[in-house]
């Protein structure tokens, strides 16, 4: 049950793009349209749940037990950012048809704010290695869901009437902002 | 300072493994490109047009190097230079591209013609025709909001002041792309050079044709009748000109006069 709460926390009530503003850049480049999108969603999960299992060893093995904590963030800047490459030379030579989905996608995941930030609440909240890897899934898939939403938003709003100042990343901001608000009225439901 | 140390020492050891890791992986993981696929690639066009039938330049690119079985004149835009380049780098023989360029078949401005109500939705063709086939009163005409000249990646077609979309000879590549979106299939790729065309889509009968636009082709047959050559030919209520005859043999189009309604165009003239 705790981890089923921690799950849709990590979904729904504190979606990291809509709640806690990580991950924009992605978020507005990438949802132009839905194929795009679910590729995104898809590559931000895995990559999200890989790095924070290798994150939470490396934190719990090494960092902790040297009295180092204070080079956490640096630590997995290098730890994501070498780990994406990694996973981006198994891809293409092991699955290629993988890689042409959404192997385009990785390289621009590599130094991402939300990928870095899940395990980094991790090490903060010092979860348990099984806590931390739902709670990586949990916020891969919040991201996969706002961006898939966005994106069908934003497909639809191609044949719309948008006033021409508004065109292009003004209104999807306003979109963005809107869903937000939706999103805020999740906030509360779960406190963990 | 001991902290200081330890975390020079971890971070090396950190920066270490993961680059002995990546080195190692980047061997191990190798995949060997052929590099004429990026030569390919580098002289192709750059319009993502897809005239080629492939997704992309980068696509047909790889399947042009990998696949012996791939022409090398498939891209259309290019036009022969980049064929014969492609087909000189990839060691395949080059057949003749024939040059073409789109043409609008139909004359229908608001002035000629008469409207069914008043559209205020989306300015999209393709959303207009799905109501009533279109503003316009002739179901086979032009609809005027320009999908097409968004869609062409080249910036050769402006929408003009009548509504009608006026292609620019020398920036036209002929990828056809304008032609595949138009809803109403007006845009025809035809051969530069050809010297008259019929600029009519209409397949309706003279009597209703002639209500709803003054300026198009009635189907009566009057020019089929006066071409010496058989260059023209009516189906469906509606007269088409054979390019390829037309080029090659009329020196002198009789078929101009002799239309009623002036649908058929000098294309020297347009």
């Amino acid at each position: 049950m705790e981890y089923f709460t921690l799950f849709i926390s990590a979904v729904i009530v504190n979606n990291f793009v809509l709640t806690k503003f990580l991950g924009l850049c992605i978020f507005f480049g990438v949802s132009k349209n839905l194929n795009a999108s679910i590729g995104m969603g898809m590559a931000v999960t895995s990559v999200m749940t890989l790095s924070s299992m290798l994150a939470w060893v490396v934190y719990n093995f090494v960092l902790e037990p040297l009295n180092i904590t204070f080079m956490t963030t640096a630590v997995f800047v290098l730890l994501i950012a070498s780990f994406v490459q990694l996973l981006e030379m198994i891809i293409k030579k092991q699955a290629p048809a993988l890689y042409n989905m959404w192997g385009i996608y990785l390289l621009l995941i590599a130094t991402n704010c939300v990928v870095l930030a899940v395990p980094l609440l991790n090490a903060e909240s010092s979860f348990s290695f099984l806590k931390s890897v739902v709670y990586a899934v949990g916020s891969g898939l919040g991201f996969a869901l706002a961006i898939v939403l966005m994106a069908s938003l934003r497909e639809k709003l191609r044949l719309a009437d948008v006033p021409k100042p508004l065109e292009g990343l003004g209104i999807a901001f306003i979109l963005a902002g809107m869903l937000a608000l939706a999103f805020t009225g999740f906030s509360g439901m779960i406190t963990l | 300072m001991e902290t200081a140390i330890m975390v020079v020492i971890v971070m090396t050891v950190i920066g270490l493994v993961f680059g002995l890791i990546l080195a190692f992986a980047d061997k191990k993981f190798s995949i060997e490109v052929n590099p004429l696929i990026h030569i390919v690639d580098d002289i192709l066009p750059k319009g993502q047009c897809g005239s080629c039938g492939y997704a992309g330049c980068m696509a047909y690119a790889e399947a042009v190097v990998l696949n012996p079985e791939v022409a090398p004149n498939l891209c259309i835009p290019g036009k022969k230079p980049v064929a014969d380049l492609v087909a000189e780098l990839t060691g395949k023989s080059a057949p003749e591209i024939e040059p073409r360029i789109a043409q609008v078949r139909c004359k229908n401005t608001i002035t000629h013609a008469i409207k069914k109500y008043n559209y205020a939705g989306v300015e999209d063709c393709i959303a207009a025709s799905l109501i009533q086939g279109g503003p316009k009163g002739c179901e086979y005409g032009c609809v005027g909001f320009g999908t097409c000249v968004h869609s062409c990646p080249f910036g050769a077609m402006v929408l003009g002041e009548d509504h009608l979309p006026l292609v620019d000879e020398k920036k036209c590549t002929g990828c056809g792309k304008c032609a595949t979106v138009c809803p109403k299939e007006i845009i025809h790729m035809t051969p530069i050079g050809a010297p008259v065309a019929v600029l009519c889509n209409s397949r309706d009968k003279g009597v209703i044709a002639r209500k709803l636009c003054s300026v198009d082709c009635l189907g009566c047959g009057l020019c089929t009748k006066s071409c010496l050559f058989d260059a023209i030919t009516v189906e469906n209520n509606l007269a088409v000109v054979d390019p390829k005859i037309c080029m090659a043999k009329c020196t002198n189009p009789t078929c101009l006069e002799k239309c009623p309604t002036g649908a058929i165009y000098d294309l020297k003239m347009v």
